[in-house]
């Protein structure tokens, strides 16, 4: 234990940028973001005795932040952000003139995104991590992970088109 | 075109460096024949670099104090992080005062585990509404868990007579491994709590020892392969005649 007190002490020191960074993407708010990373870092002290030493401490953190955050949202009631359902068809995202208006900036994307969505582009994008990490991070088949991917991806990407002026190019 | 229909998930995975090279190759081969599909692939590299952009300075702001080693008495669950925090990242007590806690010079060669026996006190002892995790209206769950955890049976002594009730316990931890802490409280709210180890140290069995941390008074003892340190802010005769108890509660 004393090997991993030490190890986990020097490591999270650099984690913490990483955390707050997903944090803030995740929920969009300053305040809140460093609220889940100090609720985070509770839990991982904690339940320290639990992470095996050598491991990925990076995943392990992320997948605290991940529960912390899901109990937190439910919690509050009521989501954020739509409540889809990865077997639910998209919603048909073709921005009506009040999206157009509303769709600003990528803050204002990102919220708009599921929940779920919205965590797994993070991992991938601003985390860099594989679709392996993803999955294992999130607690989710490899196959959910690539077919959330997809659906924010596109689901961003037409939200920042009709928000560029782009509203009436037709894809596909 | 390859053989494989091509799918979303692929062109994604293609754009994340997820697939094997022939499937990169196919992908590319299908690419170069759908430029829709091949520009909507890098709008989607656009939007993460964007996401990058939009969020990456956050590694760059300075931390919050409250995300770092700084015990504060806000919120019970900062307690525990301030005290993990404490005994990890100061490495003992060294630059810590949370209830005028300090280095001692009598404390010197008190073994770590007593000393991490002394801050558990400090941090647990005055929490209002989460001193214990379980509490003793569970005791046989608490005292089954935490042999679980630790890897022996435990027993827990009752100190009723001297006037101090359990109230619970928690596993905490310790330097070497899962500790239990058990809290103890008399008519007056005055708490003591029992710090128990196992020790994987040649010691099996060792006298009484006493420390001394500001007000926090201890006595610590190792027998038959556990590590027990008693701590609480009473007096030394008072705390050795606990301590005494505890001993023949645990060697009947």
């Amino acid at each position: 234990m004393t090997e991993n007190n030490s190890e986990f002490s020097t490591r999270i020191d650099e984690l913490i940028p990483r955390l707050r960074r997903y944090a803030r993407a995740l929920t969009g708010e300053r305040n809140a973001a460093d609220d889940l990373v100090q609720d985070t870092l509770e839990r991982a002290w904690t339940k320290l005795h639990l992470w095996r030493g050598g491991s990925d401490l990076r995943a392990w953190l992320f997948t605290i932040m991940h529960n912390v955050h899901v109990n937190q949202v439910r919690s509050r009631g009521a989501s954020p952000t739509l409540p889809l359902d990865d077997d639910m068809p998209d919603a048909p995202v073709r921005p009506t003139q009040s999206d157009m208006l509303e769709v600003r900036d990528i803050d204002t994307a990102l919220r708009r995104l599921p929940g779920e969505q919205r965590a797994v582009l993070l991992l991938i994008a601003l985390e860099h991590m594989s679709y392996q990490e993803t999955a294992a991070t999130l607690g989710i088949p490899i196959g959910t992970v690539m077919s959330r991917l997809a659906r924010a991806r596109e689901r961003l990407r037409i939200m920042l088109e009709s928000d560029a002026g782009a509203a009436l190019k037709v894809v596909k | 075109m390859s053989r494989q229909p091509i799918t979303e998930t692929d062109l994604n995975a293609w754009l994340d460096g997820e697939l094997s090279s022939e499937r990169n190759a196919a992908i590319e081969g299908y690419l170069a024949a759908h430029p829709d599909d091949a520009g909507r692939l890098e709008a989607y590299r656009r939007n993460d670099r964007c996401l990058s952009a939009r969020f990456d300075a956050v590694l760059d702001e300075p931390i919050p104090e409250r995300l770092t080693a700084r015990p504060r008495r806000r919120r019970a669950g900062l307690l525990a992080y301030a005290a993990a925090m404490g005994w990890l990242v100061l490495g003992g007590f060294a630059g810590w005062h949370l209830h005028g806690l300090k280095e001692a010079e009598h404390r010197g060669d008190a073994p770590s585990w007593a000393r991490r026996a002394a801050v558990a006190h400090v941090v647990y002892s005055p929490e209002v509404r989460h001193p214990v995790e379980v509490a003793a209206d569970q005791e046989a769950h608490l005292v089954a868990w935490l042999s679980k955890r630790l890897g022996t049976p435990l027993k827990i002594p009752r100190l009723d007579r001297l006037g101090y009730s359990l109230v619970g316990g928690r596993l905490l931890p310790g330097d070497q491994g899962p500790v239990a802490q058990f809290m103890y409280q008399d008519g007056q709210g005055q708490r003591l709590t029992l710090y128990v180890r196992t020790n994987r140290d040649k010691n099996t069995e060792t006298a009484f020892r006493f420390a001394q941390d500001g007000k926090v008074r201890q006595f610590y003892w190792i027998d038959r392969g556990l590590g027990y340190a008693l701590s609480g802010e009473i007096g030394k005769e008072d705390l050795l005649r606990v301590a005494t108890a505890v001993y023949q509660h645990l060697n009947p």
